[in-house]
């Protein structure tokens, strides 16, 4: 990049609010999974004479959310409308909130390469989403487009950060961090792929030590965190290039393309902006009390970061470990559960620790994209796992095994013990049989013997293979070299 | 003819745009004369002093107007498609919104 401009990127998140009912009505917000128009009424239709009454359970998860990001709770909240006309917008006009947003400066700690960093959060406020638009061409030519009105009224919060970030990796780290946030306090699903979490991204370019903000571009509704940054990196070396050249930046909106990867224009008319914002008369403002906010800050037990820095102190593990073990509520409750199962067993706290997390983060995930599979299709209970993480730390099974018996217990929910039995996956420890066989193996291959009584460190690979081959897989290589060199050594 | 010289064709051309209304010239003028007439009635208003008065968005002291999350009955989707000029299955046809 060339370093001559500063970027300066500010990111607007909508996430739908993970409510049971619409926003304004008693619609149930279920829209994924139902047909089309099929959580529709008259007040989400924008029919003339209906009330809408607003949703306590929204307020509330916004003021949480709010709180979660370090914000200050405004004392009182109004709605306003916002007017533009658009077919997915069933009243000519949006409920939002213009001056008085239920939550304002926030803020959220990012960390990149070991750098802590603080991007402000201007504000947090509630709206309606609106409803989905699907646009057909026919093979003769024409065109329309199709609306489905049951996602108009899902509650939807949108959070607004300050222009603080500095590269597409900032940008990513903050949405990420955003992201884990919202998750862990239920505030919304925050699907990406399902459009409950989207984002809108704002990127300028300005000389180096000059604080006046460059003429904006906005990129909108981003679908994956990969598009977000591919879609900045884009945006930032299309800029610079045409600042190189003496070129102006329009300010204009443009769409990212997966496909070329590159933003494109966005050739729809632009409102200029022109939202006449006015009070929603229909809704009275609301009163957030002081009682009322502490009452919803004390139902946020731990979030991400802190959960992240817990898991890194207590049970020794990396931070990368313990960051992907928190970014699933399910796996991370899972591993806590097992872990001080683990313990009661007798077991070794931190290697218990380690064992499991590398089995939940490598081989659960790659069951899980192997299988097509989601984490709540699995079943197995804590005590099953410790099971088999006692069977790992004694050498019962071996790291092969293990895998093994660990994929058929989340495919099957039966006991490991039961698993390795039925497989014939059992670890040969027992010094005994292992001594009988390798006496056996080494009478039958004397040449290698005497490589290795020659100095031919490599031969005891040979003969450990020889003793797998014979116990098919299931000696434990570790007693095993043990009990070879030992004969070697005796003869 | 009305008074109120602030409001201009070309702001009524702008909001007409605005909320997608197609409207011919005479139709602009019609239109300029009658919201100045509105206008300048309401303008009457401007006489009261309001410099001790908050402003608000209701004339009623109503605060704080919450419902439980629970969710109910929706319209059967035959009845949501009843007004639709056109649909398409369970979806509601329109014109092309990219042309």
């Amino acid at each position: 990049m060339n370093n001559k401009y500063e970027t300066v990127i500010g990111l607007e998140v909508h996430s739908q609010l993970l409510t049971n009912s619409k926003m304004f009505c008693g619609c149930g917000s279920d829209y994924q999974k139902a047909e089309p128009n099929s959580r529709v009424c008259p007040v989400c239709m924008g029919m003339p004479g209906v009330l809408p009454v607003v949703n306590r359970k929204a307020v509330e998860l916004i003021i949480k959310t709010g709180l979660a990001i370090g914000c200050s709770i405004n004392g009182e909240t109004k709605f306003d409308r916002k007017n533009y006309s658009y077919p997915d917008l069933m009243k000519g006009y949006q409920i939002s909130q213009f001056d008085l947003p239920v939550a304002i400066n926030g803020n959220l700690n990012i960390s990149l390469n070991g750098n802590e960093k603080t991007i402000g959060v201007t504000r947090v406020h509630l709206e309606e989403d609106v409803a989905r638009l699907i646009h057909k061409n026919e093979p003769n030519g024409t065109s329309h487009s199709l609306i489905d009105i049951n996602r108009a009224g899902v509650p939807l919060m949108e959070i607004v950060s300050e222009p603080d970030m500095r590269s597409p990796e900032e940008a990513n780290e903050y949405l990420i961090q955003l992201h884990s946030i919202v998750r862990s306090i239920k505030a919304s699903t925050a699907n990406m792929e399902e459009g409950s979490f989207r984002c809108d991204a704002n990127i300028s370019m300005r000389l180096k030590g000059t604080t006046e903000l460059g003429t904006k571009v906005e990129i909108k509704n981003v679908n994956s965190f990969r598009s977000v940054f591919r879609a900045l990196q884009f945006e930032q070396n299309r800029q610079i290039n045409l600042l190189e050249i003496g070129e102006q930046i329009i300010q204009e909106t443009r769409g990212w393309s997966d496909e070329s990867e590159k933003t494109v224009s966005q050739r729809i008319k632009e409102f200029a902006a022109d939202y006449r914002y006015f009070p929603e008369p229909d809704l009275p403002p609301i009163i957030i009390s002081k009682q009322w906010v502490d009452q919803i800050k004390s139902t946020i037990t731990e979030l991400p970061a802190e959960k992240i820095q817990r898991f890194i102190k207590s049970f020794q593990l990396s931070e990368y470990d313990s960051s992907l073990l928190i970014s699933n509520d399910i796996i991370a409750t899972f591993f806590e559960d097992t872990v001080n199962e683990c313990k009661n067993l007798g077991l070794n706290y931190e290697s218990s620790a380690k064992t499991c997390a590398n089995l939940l983060n490598v081989d659960l995930s790659r069951i899980l994209n192997e299988k097509q599979l989601q984490i709540s299709d699995l079943n197995t209970d804590y005590g099953d796992f410790s099971i088999l993480i006692k069977m790992i730390s004694e050498d019962t099974l071996n790291s092969t095994m293990a895998k093994t018996v660990f994929e058929n217990m989340l495919l099957l929910g039966k006991s490991p013990i039961e698993i390795a039995d039925n497989l014939g996956l059992t670890q040969i420890s027992d010094t005994d049989s292992l001594e009988q066989i390798i006496s056996e193996i080494l009478s039958q291959n004397s040449p290698a013997v005497q490589d290795y009584l020659e100095g031919k460190e490599t031969a005891i690979r040979f003969l450990i293979g020889q003793v797998m081959k014979e116990t098919k897989g299931k000696a434990n290589p570790k007693i095993a070299t043990e009990i070879i060199i030992s004969q070697i050594k005796k003869s | 003819m009305s008074n109120n010289d602030d409001l201009t064709s070309d702001a009524i051309r702008h909001l007409a745009s605005l909320t997608r209304i197609s409207m011919s010239d005479d139709e602009v003028e019609k239109m300029r004369d009658e919201m100045s007439n509105i206008l300048d009635n309401i303008a009457v208003l401007n006489e009261i002093d309001t410099d001790s008065v908050e402003p608000t968005g209701h004339s009623v002291d109503l605060k704080s107007v919450l419902r439980d999350d629970v969710s109910g009955d929706s319209l059967s989707t035959e009845d949501v498609l009843m007004n639709a000029p056109n649909s398409d299955e369970d979806l509601i046809k329109i014109k092309p919104v990219f042309e």
